[in-house]
């Protein structure tokens, strides 16, 4: 549906060259949810901003629905634009238009007839749920619902594609699933290909069936979610997947911990589990085998296509050699270990 | 001053209050119509001068110099000289250059820069994020000054339009130096020339209560159409 060729784009600021997309080669599927995922600046506003070429990439081609958008003239891009539904991070509702005149818009563009708009509006209203708020203007909506209407507005003109710009940035984590839970919807019912593109792997976690990832104006990574989270290729990648995880040392551990081992203190490790350990109780194993005891102090486990994955910060009671025995069987069960350092 | 002796005041002056009928017509007159031929103009040369703008909708950096330039020029004229000095145009446009109808000349020439200017701030606060939305779910240029930009700056521009109306209110006063008459004319011949205070107190009163309507009036609209 959506295919992304050789795909450069080159800022000039001043006399520095920066290139902000390289050799970008993406294939999106006819009905798949699709995330890019990036830390800021990495370049993937650019590259969706380039799919319905609100910016025109330096080189390479972007063809939507059979038709290759870079070529066309600006009457015909704005024609093909309507086939192309966006939402943005702040929404980007017209102020001075009601819920229901805004969802309007695309359609009266299109010179579609009032009773027509009126119909189409409601139906649109009733998708995302809100009719009963046709009447107000959006700065008396909440954020969650300001992006609501910018979903009805955005699949009112029958979208084959729906792009999602940060979509769900400015929204907290309880409205963040609400919006992802109406685009998994839309994109079953409407069978829209959708491509969003995020900093927050739980996005993707969340709905995206494919993702890549991007770092630097370059495609590091894509592939399944599942295939990604199991078995991340590239430091980038696990990065972002430890992102989901997030464990941090309490600040009294840290302000107790030391560097090297002295008598009663012990190790306290991080221990990463992905998609190539060896799926067994490891812990409780390794608990009997050398006879030590293992206190968890946090731990973060997610099971995402199949494959169970996570963190988990642990003290390693026992004798220095039972420590060191239980920490190579772990080694041995591609489990990687990191010892932070030693806890009196 | 008690009603009655306002009463005496009134009866005693009957051709001095004709005269001040007659003076907010003509100011009103000349406000009114140089706004409006003034807005006619000076809104589409403020839009033209924010679309031309870097980055703008229909970026063009000549056009936008130019403009930039003669409404620069415009604006930095004083009213008075811009009066006199525009005389052979005014006499080109009315057919004469004495009177109410040929202050409206200067006054609407005088506006128009004003006006663009305004119109072209009021543009710069819809966020541009709007323009990107309208263009990605395809919308033509003109559709998304119609339909965009204008109805989201409509706040600002009807604060311009009272802030210009306000202004012309002033500008009106110096017309009587081409005859054009008005408030600000019988203030200057009938209290400073005659030091007749009580009429120069008059017009005073009367263009303070002008400029509060036009002022509460512009706030008024704001209110009801903004709902940012």
């Amino acid at each position: 549906m959506i295919e992304i060729k050789e795909v450069n784009k080159v800022f000039y600021q001043g006399d520095r060259v920066i290139n902000a997309l390289s050799d970008i080669n993406l294939t999106i599927a006819q009905g798949t949810i699709f995330g890019v995922i990036g830390s800021s600046g990495a370049g993937k506003s650019t590259l969706i901003r380039c799919v319905n070429l609100l910016e025109r990439p330096s080189s390479g081609s972007i063809i939507v629905d059979g038709v290759d958008l870079t070529g066309l003239s600006s009457q015909e891009l704005t024609l093909n634009r309507r086939k192309i539904g966006m939402i943005f991070q702040h929404f980007n509702l017209l102020s001075s238009r009601t819920v229901f005149n805004n969802v309007a818009l695309p359609l009266e563009l299109a010179g579609m007839a009032k009773s027509e708009i009126k119909t189409k509006v409601d139906g649109l209203l009733e998708l995302v749920g809100l009719s009963e708020k046709s009447d107000t203007y959006p700065a008396n909506l909440s954020g969650g619902q300001k992006q609501r209407v910018a979903i009805a507005r955005a699949l009112a003109s029958d979208p084959k594609v729906l792009l999602c710009d940060e979509a769900t940035s400015a929204l907290d984590p309880a409205t963040t699933q609400s919006i992802l839970e109406l685009l998994r919807k839309i994109n079953q019912e409407l069978n829209l290909t959708i491509l969003l593109i995020t900093h927050e792997m739980a996005v993707v976690k969340g709905i995206c069936t494919e993702v890549a990832i991007i770092g630097a104006g370059k495609l590091v990574e894509q592939g399944q979610v599942g295939d990604i989270f199991a078995h991340p290729k590239t430091e980038l990648a696990r990065q972002f997947i430890r992102s989901t995880l997030d464990l941090s040392i309490p600040e009294d551990y840290r302000s107790r911990m030391q560097a090297q081992r002295s008598s009663g203190s012990y190790p306290l490790v991080r221990l990463e589990f992905t998609g190539a350990s060896v799926d067994a109780p490891l812990i409780s194993q390794v608990a009997r085998q050398f006879n030590i005891d293992i206190s968890i102090l946090s731990s973060n486990m997610d099971y995402v296509g199949g494959v169970k994955f996570g963190l988990m910060l642990a003290e390693f009671f026992g004798t220095e050699q039972a420590a060191e025995q239980a920490l190579a069987f772990l080694h041995e069960h591609k489990v990687e270990i990191e010892v932070l350092g030693y806890v009196a | 001053m008690s009603l009655n002796s306002a009463a005496d005041w009134w009866a005693a002056n009957e051709r001095l209050v004709y005269l001040l009928i007659d003076a907010l017509g003509q100011t009103l007159a000349m406000v009114f119509s140089s706004g409006f031929i003034g807005f006619a103009l000076g809104i589409p040369l403020g839009v033209l001068l924010h679309l031309s703008k870097k980055g703008g909708l229909l970026e063009n950096h000549v056009l936008n110099r130019s403009l930039g330039i003669i409404v620069n020029i415009g604006r930095s004229i004083p009213f008075i000289i811009l009066l006199v000095a525009i005389i052979p145009f005014t006499r080109f446009v009315v057919g004469t250059s004495i009177g109410t109808a040929a202050a409206v000349v200067p006054l609407t020439i005088g506006a128009i820069p004003f006006i663009a200017r305004l119109v072209e701030g009021a543009l710069l606060e819809v966020p541009s994020g709007l323009v990107e939305a309208a263009q990605a779910m395809g919308a033509k240029p003109q559709q998304i000054i119609t339909k965009v930009l204008l109805p989201e700056a409509l706040p600002g521009i009807i604060n311009a339009v009272t802030i210009t109306l306000v202004t012309l209110v002033g500008y009106s006063a110096m017309a009587g130096t081409v005859g054009g008459g008005g408030l600000g004319d019988v203030g200057i011949r009938y209290g400073y020339q005659r030091f007749d205070g009580t009429v120069m107190f008059i017009t005073v009163v009367i263009l303070v209560v002008l400029v509060q309507i036009i002022q509460s009036l512009g706030d008024h609209l704001v209110k009801r159409v903004d709902h940012r």
